[in-house]
């Protein structure tokens, strides 16, 4: 949907107006100002438009809608929701909760917990944290909701900033629970308030699916006038809800079962799906989310000639897409991510109605999608501007100079240098950089936490010595169990637990372990002797160098902690300091 | 009006503060934005792009179609490069000449600047030199901005007081220097378009 079609005319650009501007510059992207010197929020008074991020949209929808707390694990592009949250004065005056959460497992149940009390919650994170959250969400599916409960999961189609490019749509339907996916910033904002109805409404959690483009784009937003007040505690009226004994859950899964039928038809009248009609029946589209401006975009008077289906909400609106079905000659399916909607029109042999998108090629099977696609998937001209020089190199990402990172991966090549290549396993975090030049000091990086215990499975098949290399918060949010497994079993592994004090690929959030670190590891059973912690500093290489290759020796599980302060988190401290002064 | 501007650079260069002055200048005048920005792992030093879309009609897409930016504004020159592929046939390249080279691969500099003037409307200046007589190096990026500023479809005196609101908190003098900076960049455009 266009920014503007969902304001009052009144509202709408007030061109030769003179408008009174307020700009406020946005708390929350002081955060990680490093980056964003002047990220900014603006507030035009006779428009009440603020200017925001798809994430601060939801979040301030949220704030509007009566949030009583909201859990999530830093993770691009979801992290903005809960920082806006973090830094909303109106959310520590109305004590509304929002620390940081181990991981999306703890902070998904944790939103159960608070719904299960019959306050409104929203859990965020990154797509892949939603197969860490993946337990309890699709369980929440069958325990329902008390109150009204939003997992909101950023997708990230091109992988921007991810190992995969998962589409989270799929899960929603993996856990038969109702889909919002917001074609801009003002319905990621009006999408807030629905799903908490619906949730409430149905006692079902809702999934609320955005992808990068959504996360990260700037564009205006009216907000509710009102602003709802928090739900009082309020225990669920049947006490056994939440108990998913079998004989229980089976009752609740046929409730599910049966509510899904409801799901349709809100689908079939939700605001969010629109059926708009064209002259030109040769061809319907579907179209979901962002895509939906794509489409948009090819056509300079914004009519599309031909009928267009707009999805905002899932399970499909059946009536919708049989309409299309009956009236269009074929159906181009436009989706964000993987062919969910294409492969279901489909059928398995191709044998239905005639549809195209990414399955035949008329879009690409993976990355994200962008107007040009589009304009060809509709057999328009495509555009050109000018080739990019032959000359032009890829400036990949790189470590910081003067990371604590770099000296550890120095000291942990040499120390290595003398044994056969392909030792070191790896996590998700600013260290995963180490796989390129000049380091190439890392040989996987999968999911968060897989260092440690790939690093055992290797040892177990006798690749020995083998090393883990884990960041302080991927440690805590997935690192610590897998320690458990090697002590138990001593396998012969060292893991280096590169400690920054912060959550530093996401922009230096808290981290969780932070002080911790060593009693963790005490705690688990390490032996403190080979619970070494040294200081990744140039000056100390030599002797950094020795306590890695004692510790290499080693027949058993040992831990490594080069602790040393993230030096974007200095640079941030240093000028939060001058500023207080 | 509708103006469809690149923003290029490396991650920390301050091309999102570009994007908040003129932001800031587009909504004053009631004009609809987007604003596509990057965050996460491509700012560790990596190029970065944001995609600034202002108009007095709605914007239907968050991002710009190939070969329909009005402008590519970049802070570096490699970067103004990698994104010609956006630029229409009209639209202008401004950018600075002077290099951040932090990768081992580097293109000649030379090289470089032969293909910025193949670019048939460009204009490239040593914005780091410019801010500096300006009063700091910490101001390129308005240098760059000023240099822009001809192809904006908007007054000049609305960028002035973009700056002065954006920097009302910094003080006056960092105000001042900001809008030498943007006076420096451009009388530089005014004198070679």
């Amino acid at each position: 949907m266009l920014e503007s079609n969902l304001m009052s005319k009144s509202r709408d650009n007030p061109r030769g107006k003179k408008t009174k501007t307020l700009f406020r510059e946005n708390p929350m992207l002081e955060k990680y100002s490093y980056f964003c010197p002047s990220s900014i929020t603006f507030l035009n008074l006779n428009m009440q438009k603020l200017l925001l991020l798809g994430d601060e949209a939801i979040a301030q929808a949220a704030l509007d809608a009566g949030l009583s707390g909201i859990y999530a694990y830093p993770g691009t592009p979801s992290t903005e929701i809960t920082e806006f949250v973090q830094n909303s004065k109106f959310a520590a005056e109305n004590n509304i909760h929002s620390s940081w959460s181990v991981n999306e497992k703890t902070a998904m149940e944790s939103a159960l917990g608070m719904s299960y009390a019959g306050k409104r919650t929203m859990v965020c994170m990154k797509h892949v944290g939603l197969n860490v959250a993946a337990d309890p969400f699709i369980n929440s599916a069958i325990t329902g909701a008390n109150g009204g409960i939003l997992v909101v999961a950023a997708d990230d189609p091109s992988m921007h900033s991810s190992q995969n490019e998962q589409d989270s749509r799929f899960y929603g339907k993996f856990a038969l629970v109702p889909i919002l996916e917001p074609g801009d910033q003002q319905e990621a904002y009006d999408m807030v308030h629905y799903g908490f109805d619906f949730s409430e409404k149905f006692k079902v959690p809702v999934l609320m699916r955005i992808t990068t483009r959504m996360a990260h784009s700037r564009s205006g937003v009216v907000r509710k006038k009102e602003v709802r007040a928090q739900n009082e505690l309020k225990m669920p009226s049947d006490l056994r809800q939440f108990v998913l004994l079998p004989n229980i859950a089976r009752k609740r899964y046929k409730n599910l079962l049966r509510d899904h039928a409801s799901f349709i038809t809100e689908s079939e009248s939700s605001p969010f799906n629109k059926y708009i009609d064209g002259p030109d029946k040769s061809l319907g589209i579907i179209v979901c989310g962002i895509a939906y401006n794509y489409l948009l975009e090819n056509f300079a008077d914004r009519h599309v000639p031909f009928p267009v289906l707009k999805i905002g909400q899932y399970p499909l609106p059946h009536n919708l897409v049989e309409k299309m079905a009956d009236e269009c000659d074929e159906i181009l399916v436009i989706e964000d991510g993987y062919p969910i909607i294409e492969e279901l029109l489909k059928g398995y042999l191709g044998r239905g109605l005639k549809v195209k998108g990414r399955l035949d090629g008329t879009l690409p099977r993976d990355g994200e999608l962008n107007p040009n696609l589009v304009a060809v998937a509709l057999g328009k001209e495509d555009t050109f501007g000018l080739p990019v020089p032959d000359l032009v190199v890829g400036r990949p990402p790189s470590l910081c100079s003067g990371c604590p990172h770099i000296d550890s991966y120095y000291a942990l090549s040499e120390t290595l240098s003398a044994l056969s290549n392909g030792r070191v396993f790896s996590d998700i975090g600013c260290y995963t950089l180490g796989a390129l030049k000049p380091y190439e000091a890392i040989n996987s990086c999968v999911d968060m936490g897989a260092s440690i215990t790939m690093a055992k499975g290797a040892a177990d098949a006798g690749l020995i010595p083998a090393v883990a290399v884990i960041g302080d918060s991927t440690f805590t949010h997935s690192g610590m169990t897998g320690l458990l497994d090697a002590i138990n079993d001593k396998s012969p592994i060292t893991i280096m637990i590169l400690d920054n004090g912060t959550t530093a690929m996401t922009g230096g959030q808290d981290s969780p372990g932070f002080g911790k670190i060593e009693d963790i590891c005490k705690g688990l059973g390490v032996e403190e002797a080979h619970i070494r912690v040294l200081k990744p500093l140039k000056k100390y290489h030599d002797e950094n160098v020795a306590i890695m290759k004692e510790e290499l020796a080693y027949r058993g599980v040992s831990v490594i902690i080069p602790r040393r302060e993230c030096i974007v988190a200095i640079d941030k401290r240093m000028r939060d300091k001058f500023k207080n002064k | 009006m509708k103006k469809d501007i690149i923003l290029a650079g490396v991650g920390g260069q301050g091309i999102i503060s570009i994007a908040s002055i003129i932001g800031y200048a587009a909504l004053e005048q009631g004009m609809f934005l987007k604003q596509s920005e990057v965050h996460g792992m491509s700012q560790r030093g990596g190029d970065v792009m944001s995609n600034l879309r202002i108009s007095h009609h709605q914007i239907a897409s968050d991002l710009i179609p190939f070969g329909q930016a009005d402008m590519i504004i970049s802070i570096e020159p490699l970067e103004s490069l990698r994104y010609l592929p956006y630029l229409s046939g009209e639209g202008w390249v401004i950018t600075n000449i002077r290099p951040f080279n932090n990768i081992p691969n580097y293109p000649d500099i030379d090289k470089i600047m032969e293909e910025i003037g193949k670019v048939p409307h460009h204009i490239a200046l040593d914005a780091d030199a410019t801010a500096k007589e300006a009063g700091s190096v910490k101001a390129t990026n308005i240098v760059i901005l000023g240099a822009a500023s001809p192809f904006l479809g908007m007054a000049y005196e609305k960028l002035e007081d973009a700056i002065r609101f954006i920097f009302r908190k910094k003080g006056d003098k960092i105000i001042e220097l900001n809008l030498n900076a943007l006076k420096a960049g451009r009388n530089f455009a005014d004198q070679n378009m």
